[in-house]
């Protein structure tokens, strides 16, 4: 047994789960206290279905606090940052892509040493460690508590990264460290912005795991627990303590993830329509679809791992205007879709009102709309299909028609067939998406390195790294005999004529389980 | 002209529009103006068209591969060490820098030297666009040596090369870069204040300033800023044909590398008022477009594929299927258009069998 929850801006959620049955499930605002959520969230659904605390294997935990901290710039600690590079890159300094408000709140300690590497591997310079140490030892007088750590073409080799990290251990014993090779790809002012991100995010990240480990003791539960990032994959508690910035953008990649596991489709667009927004991304081997952009957080740059989520201002809660051409949307009733709605008893025509006036879903008090016209059901319903068929049409992968998933509570609105899908699924428990999508993550690993097929040969190459993305997602929690490629991608260096090659990687396997609970 | 903070974010965007699907991402470009800029960099840009006689310019570029530009970043000073490497060749200082290409990465560092050397940058380039190799510049067009070229890695090591002509300077610097980490920084094609009247395309650091700009203000004004890009280009002071030649959808993109580039096309399908469909041709840049099988574009001609609903222009290496882009042909100017330019970088040059036709003859 396994409990997935997903912490969410609005509400929290938390779904029981039997393997792939969904046993019971528990919907409430989300608090201040997020601990206390969780518990209460947890309590309920154990209690639902008298299940007792022992039995549950483990618990996966959605959250967005992480990226709400850094994009609010609060609760952010200030950050030591050293960069393995000299005499190159001197020309960028770190930080130098930061809004100033949270370039403030990380305050002004770089320092570049000489180091780093080539793209084929050689290094630029030795690492210059007596000036390692005097960074670390200027960084212990400043009193910071957190370093970020970042070396030219480090996807290719970690060991500057690695040596500078025991450098800085050994002079201040206490610090946190983040090395820029465990968080981003190629792309050394991307990785390193998301380095100092993390770095920043470090003690608040200990605090909410441990708020999250004092709940699940609460509880009595002894399983592990895992929070789900980006990628639609797993990290354990101790690895969200370090990287606390892997969970950035987790909660649409949660509710695509869902929707694969409620609807049995590895390989559909998924429509998430909620009360305020729809959002729209492709699922490609039960995953989400990455972006191939960079992708900016709170106005910084980074490349990240991050789901290609079109999102759309259509809900159930999308104002529904009759003037000049009837229009649904952006703009919503927002939270207050129970109140200001008509068929809710409220004033304001909404998208959930001509769902219900044309007769396909049942809910609130019909008698409600029956003064609107037949004309403005049928322009209103066609707006809002001619919505979600553009928003589709944008993320498809191919020309085919594909297949569809809907979740979300927003999904009633759909109640025709969508022009571009060759068939739509509404699963049972639609509305419970994100948190199972939660409960039921993966564990992956990834490489994403140059090399030269020229002297490795490619076969030799596509081996070597297949194998080392498949020790990452082991090493992340991945049971070794479940572990398989997800995903190769090739892409030959322009203007080198070595022939080299950058590989990105990724293998994903099922969580290993340890605990005696059964039910799997 | 003048850069600013404010306004360098428009300086970028154009001059990836001007990248024509290459010429790398400008995005460490703009971090290391903004380093400059802050620490109070005052950099002076020379209008072309009123030069003093004794204008001596050296063109500065980083040259490699755009892939490890985004590690490690192109390098101002070793740029400078270029710079006085060719002085020393020549016994003569310079006293002005000068772009080789205006489009991508490479329209900002001769800003950035001009800030180090506290020299004025001349508003104007060798391509007007971006193009692959060290040959492919109106100043080799009409008879300005390449030589001396120096290219510097990031210690200071230098090559100098005295070659019989620009290609073979390509060919033996783009060996030499590869052992320089990929990268290297380099300095050539020195001119005179004439060769510069009579060989450079003009004014091509203003035109990415106004068109990032007009693309914006559209933006903010809500008004289609392709149209926008299209109508600047019109009404410009130097007025080019301008025009868009599709609205689609990205539905099948092909990409291999050949001989150190990227080669392949994009196809696409028609939307609202483009019916049909659209093929464009590239290596590393967008080289040639076709309607329905016939030609409506063709290299040295301008060709973008730009986001349709915010015009940011997408790189070859970023197009992917669904993207909906308006492909727009920009007229090359006039001096990138003669029989002698052509040979150097019309389409045969890039092994491509139509020829060059002009965009207002094909329109």
């Amino acid at each position: 047994m396994r409990v997935g929850v997903d912490v969410g801006g609005t509400n929290t959620d938390a779904v029981l789960m039997n393997g792939e049955e969904v046993v019971a499930s528990f919907k409430a605002p989300t608090t201040a206290d997020v601990g206390g959520g969780i518990v209460n969230a947890i309590r309920s659904v154990l209690a639902q279905s008298n299940i007792v605390a022992a039995r549950i294997e483990s618990v996966m935990i959605g959250t967005t606090q992480f990226t709400n901290a850094f994009v609010e710039g609060k609760r952010l600690v200030e950050v030591g940052i050293i960069r393995a590079a000299l005499p190159a890159t001197a020309s960028v300094q770190p930080l130098l892509d930061f809004p100033d408000r949270l370039a403030n709140a990380i305050g002004d300690h770089s320092y570049l040493v000489p180091g780093g590497y080539e793209f084929d591997g050689r290094e630029i310079s030795p690492l210059g460690e007596s000036e390692v140490a005097e960074a670390a030892r200027d960084i212990k007088a400043k009193g910071l508590r957190s370093v970020a750590i970042s070396c030219v073409f480090s996807p290719i080799n970690s060991e500057m990264e690695k040596r500078i990290a025991e450098i800085v251990r050994n002079e201040i014993p206490d610090v946190e460290l983040t090395l820029s090779t465990d968080i981003g790809r190629v792309g050394l002012i991307e990785r390193e912005n998301a380095t100092i991100m993390n770095a920043s995010l470090v003690e608040l990240s200990k605090r909410v795991v441990g708020s999250f480990r004092h709940a699940l003791r609460d509880l009595n539960i002894q399983a592990p627990f895992f929070v789900s990032q980006n990628d639609g994959t797993l990290m354990s508690a101790e690895y969200v303590e370090r990287y606390p910035v892997l969970t950035f953008a987790s909660g649409p990649t949660n509710s695509m993830r869902g929707a694969a596991r409620l609807s049995g489709q590895e390989n559909a667009v998924v429509v998430d329509i909620g009360g305020t927004t729809t959002d729209v991304g492709v699922l490609v081997h039960g995953f989400p679809r990455e972006s191939a952009v960079s992708v900016d957080i709170g106005g910084v740059r980074t490349n990240f791992r991050m789901p290609d989520i079109h999102s759309i201002g259509l809900g159930g809660g999308s104002l529904v205007r009759d003037a000049d051409g009837l229009t649904v949307g952006p703009d919503s009733v927002g939270y207050e879709l129970t109140e200001k709605t008509l068929v809710f008893g409220g004033d304001t025509l909404t998208a959930t009102d001509i769902a219900v006036a044309s007769g396909a879903v049942d809910i609130g008090d019909k008698s409600r709309v029956q003064h609107l016209s037949g004309k403005q059901i049928e322009q209103g319903l066609a707006e809002i299909h001619r919505l979600v068929e553009d928003a589709i049409d944008r993320v498809k992968t191919s020309v085919e028609d594909s297949l569809v998933v809907l979740v979300g509570g927003g999904s009633v609105l759909v109640t025709r067939e969508l022009r571009g899908a060759s068939e739509v699924k509404i699963p049972d428990q639609s509305a419970l998406a994100n948190a199972i999508g939660a409960g039921m993550a993966q564990v992956g690993g990834e490489i994403d390195r140059i090399f030269s097929y020229e002297s490795e040969g490619r076969e030799a190459s596509l081996a070597q790294a297949k194998d080392e993305a498949k020790a990452r997602a082991i090493a992340a929690g991945a049971s070794a005999d479940s572990v398989q490629i997800l995903e190769i991608e090739e892409l030959p260096l322009t203007y080198m004529p070595a022939g080299a090659v950058r590989l990105r990687v990724k293998a994903v396997g099922d969580l290993a389980m340890h605990g005696d609970g059964g039910g799997q | 002209m003048k850069l600013t903070r404010d306004n360098l974010h428009d300086f970028i965007r154009g001059a990836a529009i001007l990248g024509t699907g290459g010429g790398g991402d400008p995005y460490v470009g703009r971090l290391m103006l903004e380093q400059e800029l802050r620490k109070g960099a005052n950099i002076q840009i020379l209008d072309p068209d009123d030069l003093a006689d004794d204008i001596f310019a050296i063109n500065v570029f980083s040259m490699g591969a755009p892939t490890v530009f985004v590690e490690n970043i192109p390098n101002g000073p070793a740029t400078v060490t270029s710079v006085r490497k060719v002085e020393q060749v020549l016994g003569r200082k310079f006293n002005a820098i000068m772009p080789v290409e205006a489009g991508g990465v490479n329209a900002t560092l001769p800003l950035i030297v001009g800030a180090l050397m506290d020299l004025p940058v001349i508003d104007a380039d060798g391509m007007g666009r971006a193009f692959p190799e060290l040959q492919m510049v109106t100043y080799n067009v009409y008879g300005v040596d390449i030589c001396p070229l120096v290219t510097t890695d990031d210690f200071g090591n230098s090559v100098t090369y005295e070659t019989t002509d620009a290609a073979r300077s390509e060919w033996l610097a783009r060996g030499v870069c590869v052992r320089m980490g990929g990268i290297s920084q380099a300095a050539g094609y020195p001119m005179t204040a004439q060769q510069i009247r009579d060989t450079a395309v003009r004014h091509t650091l203003t035109l990415s300033l106004d068109i990032g700009r007009a693309v914006r203000e559209a933006r903010e004004q809500h008004q289609d800023p392709v149209a926008s890009l299209l109508n600047y280009f019109l009404n410009a002071r130097y007025p080019r044909h301008a025009t868009m030649l599709f609205d689609g959808k990205v539905v099948d993109v092909l990409r291999e590398t050949k001989h150190g580039f990227t080669v392949g096309r994009v196809m696409l399908d028609g939307i609202e008022n483009s019916h049909g469909q659209c093929e464009v041709t590239f290596r590393n840049e967008f080289l040639i477009a076709k309607h329905d099988g016939r030609v409506v574009a063709t290299v040295p001609d301008l060709i973008c594929c730009l986001d349709r609903e915010t015009a940011e222009p997408i790189t070859t290496e970023n197009l992917k299927y669904g993207n909906r882009v308006k492909v727009v042909g920009i007229a090359a100017a006039p001096v990138m258009r003669t029989p002698e330019a052509l040979d150097i970088f019309g389409p045969r040059a890039f092994g491509m069998e139509e020829d060059f036709t002009t965009l207002e003859e094909l329109g």
